[in-house]
């Protein structure tokens, strides 16, 4: 099957060492992780890793199984790019020389950008979106001395009900 | 605070029942509650609080000393496997946790419950590259089933308890605990409770009669079933439940290497062994079978061969325990998940009685084939060399399948499994997902530790041998009685095979110049003797089985004999090779 942009959504216990343990799963199989992010998930004490790889959803599957089977991970999921909402979150650092001009500002404006930090010499900008949206943005503002640029892992909502709270409540015995 | 004030007021009237000890002495107490009463280790700087409680605690818990840790972890494993209980090994940190790394790995893969505790520097010295310090929890992940840092003693009884739970429950495996120093002097209030349930593992698949009854219905209308076998019928306590379901079906079943002596080897329905050095019969009859029933096994490519050119013509059943192993290598019709003695107790009343005489007639025929052309030359052998099947068959003729049959990685491996009849469960024990050589003389130990009734004989390479040969100083110590045989073809055999068969007879260093080994168990004391010709070979074996003490056994092979049938790596079941 074609490799395709795959969210990758795992449930876990917040323990020292499990998301090496997670990651190994994907590196034994040589799948390159895109992004991963890690953080609170809408239920107390569990936590969420929001994994993104590009590879052919028969081999997450079965990685998705091998990562469900560790012990201190409650659930695991991965979906299509239709089947989430995603956004990244990108800064982008410009010199202080250029965001005087009438263009850089036109330019903040259009992409729906925000300047969240005004130094001496430079303004930081932040801008959320897809990959493909904060890509834009970066074209646009390279010419102005773009002098750091970072972007986030993916974060995603996944379309469909996640039954987490059902799983825990499951398994008390 | 209000806690406090009241746990106080209670103390007058109960006993209490938490009493203050060291984080080591709770070590101790866990594997007490846990009914542990043996363990496999090494002591060293960084576990030595424990073990200075293991020497109170000695009236009460066995601790055998092995000369390397990697014998502890395959002696606990040998325990495990003919058990069925959990090994326990103690190994200092550093060199003693890195020691433990190729046991784990291969419990891991063959799914022996196991629980290792390691000793560690002390929490303040964590990262700081500190003396014997190894980043043990790292280096054991991904071997491990679950892996644990204690740094405070508080913690102990709690994930004590989490690691025999994990270990021995659902898939066994094995966990490593790492405890540092610190906490093992700490002190705590201990109590403990047994773990009965973690709330992110799911240990056994609740049964789904769906597909319970999506399996009858295949197996009800197949014309040419054929049953593969594997260890998880053994881990199921499942082999009574296995031959009710055949001796109502006539379905033939096979087994896979680490499944052997689940079905008793006579069993009329027994057809041997499938894999790359299996029977002729069941690897040609995977690509004939309507519908293939996987049963506890997990289409390991040993087993498999060329996946594309695998069983494409059958419907596949899968019992398994394991989510993660459905559809991973063989594509499933119906997966069958769950505890497999509860499974194949459902699935039973729901089977028509059957019997598939015919097709089971011809397992037989290409059985007569095989046996005329491979099996007859190794038990009857008109070359004066002595062969690896006619020795498997002179241990067969003197403990009448009764012996525990504890295998090394090789040729004699194969060898044993090919050859050795058993009449019991779990009287077959090897390395067989990891392949680790060394691993037969101290998982013998274990075996016999846990089995001290049973005859258990240790089948070994002249190359493995050598890899664990200081356990020799372990059996000397603890007088436990195992069999050693080591089948000497000057040669690590196998590979020596591969690279006549593949590699134009280049032997790149696998001719062996061997010491006297009659020697060297004579220096450990134990009974030794050396056979190099036919005439001797039985009464060798005889006055080996009839010794009450340990006793070693060599005897001289051809240096180039082969193991067959064989399916070359990446070739087709079908195309099993005779010779
Ligand atoms: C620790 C380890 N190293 C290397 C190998 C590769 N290997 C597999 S079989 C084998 C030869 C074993 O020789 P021996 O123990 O003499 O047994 P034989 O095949 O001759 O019966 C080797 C080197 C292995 N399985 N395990
Ligand atoms: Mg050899």
């Amino acid at each position: 099957m074609e490799k395709q942009l795959i969210t990758v959504c795992i449930y876990t216990e917040n323990f020292v060492g499990l998301l090496n343990r997670v990651t190994t799963i994907f590196t034994k199989r040589h799948v390159n992780i895109e992004s991963i992010t890690a953080s609170k998930s809408e239920i107390e004490n569990v936590h969420r890793y929001t994994i993104v790889v590009k590879e052919s959803p028969s081999l997450i599957e079965k990685i998705v199984r091998q990562i469900e089977k560790q012990i201190d991970v409650i659930g695991a999921f991965y979906h299509l790019e239709d089947q989430t909402v995603f956004q990244e979150i990108a800064l982008y650092k410009m010199d202080i020389e250029n965001v005087y001009e009438a263009k850089f500002k036109e330019i903040i404006s259009s992409h729906h950008a925000r300047i969240v930090e005004i130094e001496k010499n430079f303004v930081v900008v932040e801008k959320t979106g897809t990959k493909a949206d904060t890509d834009a943005l970066y074209n646009e503002l390279k010419p102005f001395g773009l002098m750091q640029f970072v972007r986030s892992g993916r974060v995603a909502i996944t379309k469909q009900r996640m039954n987490i709270s059902e799983i825990l409540l499951n398994n008390r015995k | 605070m209000e806690t406090q004030t009241k746990t106080k007021t209670q103390a007058k009237k109960v006993k209490p029942t938490a009493v203050r000890i060291s984080g080591a002495e709770a070590v101790i107490k866990c594997l007490l509650e846990e009914e542990i009463n043996l363990i496999y280790g090494y002591p060293g700087g960084a576990i030595m609080p424990i073990y200075d409680e293991l020497y109170k605690y000695q009236d009460q818990l066995n601790h055998v000393l092995t000369r390397h840790e990697q014998g502890a972890t395959h002696a606990a494993q040998g325990f495990a496997r003919v058990t069925g209980k959990t090994g326990v090994v103690f190994a200092t940190s550093g060199p003693g946790a890195t020691n433990l790394v190729t046991g784990i790995a291969d419990a891991q893969i063959d799914s022996t419950p196991m629980v290792c505790i390691t000793g560690q520097v002390s929490s303040h010295l964590l990262g700081t590259d500190a003396f014997q310090e190894t980043d043990i929890v790292s280096i054991s992940t991904p071997v491990t089933k679950w892996n644990y840092q204690v740094t405070k003693a508080s913690e102990i009884p709690e994930v004590l308890a989490k690691a025999f739970y994990i270990a021995n429950s659902g898939r066994p495996g094995p966990v490593l605990i790492d405890i540092t120093k610190d906490a093992q002097f700490g002190e705590i209030d201990f109590h403990y409770k047994k773990c009965k349930n973690i709330r992110s593992y799911f240990p056994v698949p609740k049964v789904d009669l769906e597909q319970v009854k999506d399996a009858a219905e295949l197996i009800n209308s197949a014309k040419k079933p054929f049953i593969i076998m594997g260890q998880g019928v053994i881990l199921g306590n499942a082999e009574n439940e296995l031959k009710d379901l055949i001796s109502k079906t006539g379905i033939p079943t096979a087994s896979t290497a680490l499944g052997l002596s689940g079905l008793e080897t006579n069993h009329p329905l027994f057809v041997g062994m499938v894999g790359m050095h299996g029977h002729y019969a069941p690897n040609l009859k995977t690509n004939e079978c309507d519908v293939l029933i996987a049963i506890g096994m997990r289409f390991d490519d040993r087993v498999t061969g060329d996946l594309n050119r695998y069983a494409k013509q059958a419907k596949v059943i899968h019992f398994e325990i394991d989510p993660a192993e459905i559809d991973k290598n063989v594509k499933t019709n119906v997966a069958v998940l769950g505890d497999v003695k509860e499974t194949l107790k459902a699935i039973i009343p729901l089977i028509k009685k059957a019997s598939h005489k015919k097709w089971h007639q011809e397992f037989k025929d290409l059985y007569d084939i095989e046996f005329m052309e491979v099996i007859k030359d190794q038990l009857n052998p008109k070359k004066e060399g002595l062969t690896m099947g006619e020795v498997l068959e002179g241990i067969n003729k003197e403990t009448n399948g009764e012996a525990v049959i504890v295998s090394d990685v090789g040729q004699h491996q194969m060898f044993a499994c090919r050859y050795a009849k058993f009449n019991t469960t779990r009287s077959k024990i090897t390395s067989g997902g990891l392949g680790t050589m060394g691993f037969a003389l101290p998982a013998a130990i274990g075996a016999k530790m846990g089995a001290p009734q049973r005859e258990v004989i240790a089948i070994i390479g002249d190359g493995g041998y050598q890899m664990t040969i200081q356990e020799l100083g372990t059996i000397f110590q603890t007088k436990v009685p195992v069999k050693i045989v080591v089948l000497n073809n000057s040669f690590l055999g196998m590979v020596r095979q591969w690279q006549e068969l593949f590699f134009d007879k280049r032997y790149a260093s696998t001719e062996m110049v061997n010491p006297n080994f009659v020697k060297i168990a004579e220096g450990y004391d134990i009974e030794a003797q050396r056979v190099d010709k036919r005439e001797d070979l039985q009464a060798a074996i005889q006055k080996m089985i009839a010794c009450k003490e340990s006793y070693f056994l060599e005897v001289i092979i051809e240096k180039e004999g082969n193991i067959f049938p064989m399916i070359p790596t990446g070739a087709s079941v079908s195309e099993v090779r005779l010779k």
